[in-house]
């Protein structure tokens, strides 16, 4: 059974640092221009410390668990 | 059938145009054509049962609009904002415009009773800088006496009529489109839920309110009721505005056509390229299989070149970006460069990757931004290259069919939005 918690990226704020596809590579890769590609299904459990973890790390604070 | 209560000394319309008089009506002319405004009792019921939908190009259902702001306001303990956008940044698009200018006093009295029924105590109209809207817009204001609405003009760019541009705009931000959560519904104006409606759509409303919805349902077909406004363009004359029941055939839209046509554009520039034979479909979504949008349609003749008019528009949609999305700063202007490309013959002979190139561009900013402008990007692309694929292989061996290089879609000459330059 999946969280309702999504992971989503405020554009305007995102600057291509591409930390979060460090930090959660199985759910973030980075396009060809280094934003990221986040897959938008909701989260499972195990993944939900460490993607808030990813989104707190996030140099702009761009990503988002919603 | 129930009966509509009469206001006095209305005229009910049974036919149309029901929004838009043929000269501009003043307070008296209005009065006596429509009868006073209408109350909000019972207001998002009727507008539910009558279907309507927003006509900015979402086609959003108004009452659950209503109902969510209210909400909203209700939850926060503020007091909300209503909002009349008739910021048409579309170039194509001058509906909004002739509806203001003709009928300004249905627009207020829609806009005054969405805002009475949300229980707004702030009204705002906003226009575009250089539509030459205010003057008329305060002369109608000046009439009404106490009723009162913030008139605006807010920059002329595509985006600036987006909700949350919109409402930043007026809060004395930037303009610009920004992450949708919270929704402007909840923290618009001044960080008030603030309902946002097309002008076209508080017009309606304004007419729903006082006729009902059965009224309503006279025009239109069952799914997609009413009638629209649309801008209507076919080569050698100017673009014209009439005001269509959803369902009348496209072809009785553009009247008689000066020569063959090979692609209709329906929705405007985040709209779809249809093959002719959408000529033979009726007015609405569900029949033509794509948006309607703001109700922008255009006719592309058999002389012309489907991809040269697509580039034109792209390379202006690309320059409108907001540029604060990295998908959509990096993606749209390498797809309209790619599409110029392609719709040169000469170019796209050398380039074999052209369409490659464009199909993993789209994919990458479409649902990538703050605001719908990648998605609509898209959505031209896609469909230009699907109804323009033969053109396309005929550019890619070196030939182009058009015979015709006047173009017939409306592109600002210096496109470089301001702050953008």
């Amino acid at each position: 059974m999946n969280t309702d918690l999504r992971l989503a990226v405020d554009w305007t704020a995102c600057t291509a640092h591409g930390l979060c596809a460090e930090l959660l590579p199985e759910r973030i890769t980075l396009d060809e221009w280094g934003y990221p590609l986040v897959e938008g299904t909701p989260l499972p459990p195990e993944a939900v410390r460490r993607a808030k973890r990813a989104a707190a790390d996030c140099p702009v604070l761009a990503l988002k668990l919603q | 059938m129930t009966t509509i209560p009469q206001p006095a000394g209305a005229v009910l319309h049974d036919a149309l145009p029901r929004l838009l008089p043929r000269t501009p009506l003043d307070l008296a002319a209005h009065t006596a054509q429509y009868g006073p405004r209408a109350g909000t009792q019972g207001l998002s019921a009727m507008l539910a049962e009558a279907g309507l939908t927003g006509r900015g190009g979402a086609a959003f259902p108004v009452h659950r609009k209503l109902e969510a702001v209210a909400a909203a306001a209700g939850r926060s303990g503020r007091t909300p904002v209503a909002v009349a956008n008739g910021c048409e940044g579309e170039p194509a698009s001058h509906k909004d415009a002739t509806l203001l200018r003709l009928a300004p006093h249905l627009v207020l009295d829609g806009l005054l009773t969405a805002a009475e029924a949300i229980g707004a105590r702030t009204a705002h109209l906003a226009v575009e800088q250089g539509s030459g809207l205010l003057p008329g817009l305060r002369a109608a204001l000046a009439e009404r006496g106490g009723d009162r609405v913030e008139l605006t003009e807010v920059p002329r760019r595509f985006l600036s009529g987006e909700s949350s541009a919109l409402t930043g705009y007026l809060s004395g931000g930037s303009g610009l489109p920004r992450f949708p959560q919270p929704p402007t519904r909840e923290r618009g104006v001044g960080g008030a839920p603030t309902l946002v409606q097309n002008v076209e759509t508080l017009a309606q409303l304004a007419l729903v309110s006082r006729y009902g919805p059965g009224w309503f349902r006279t025009a239109g077909t069952a799914a997609e009721p009413g009638s629209m406004l649309c801008t209507v363009h076919t080569a050698g004359t100017a673009p014209r505005v009439f005001e269509a029941s959803t369902g009348t055939p496209l072809r009785r839209l553009f009247g008689p056509l000066p020569s063959p046509v090979q692609a209709v554009l329906v929705g405007g520039y985040h709209g779809s390229w249809l093959p002719a034979a959408a000529l033979d479909r009726r007015l609405a979504a569900a029949d033509l299989g794509v948006p309607l949008g703001a109700g922008v349609l255009a006719a592309l003749p058999a002389d012309r070149c489907g991809l040269v008019e697509t580039a034109r528009v792209l390379r202006y949609l690309a320059l409108e970006s907001a540029g604060q999305c990295g998908p959509c700063l990096n993606g749209l202007p390498r797809i309209a460069a790619a599409f110029a490309d392609l719709a040169s013959p000469l170019r796209a002979v050398g380039s074999p990757r052209l369409l490659d190139d464009l199909a993993r561009w789209s994919g990458l900013v479409e649902g990538r931004g703050v605001c719908h402008h990648p998605d609509g990007t898209v959505r031209l692309v896609r469909s230009a290259l699907t109804v323009f694929a033969a053109e396309a292989s005929a550019h890619q061996v070196g030939y182009c069919t058009g015979s015709n290089p006047a173009p017939l879609l409306p592109v600002p000459s210096d496109p470089a939005p301001e702050g953008l330059r």
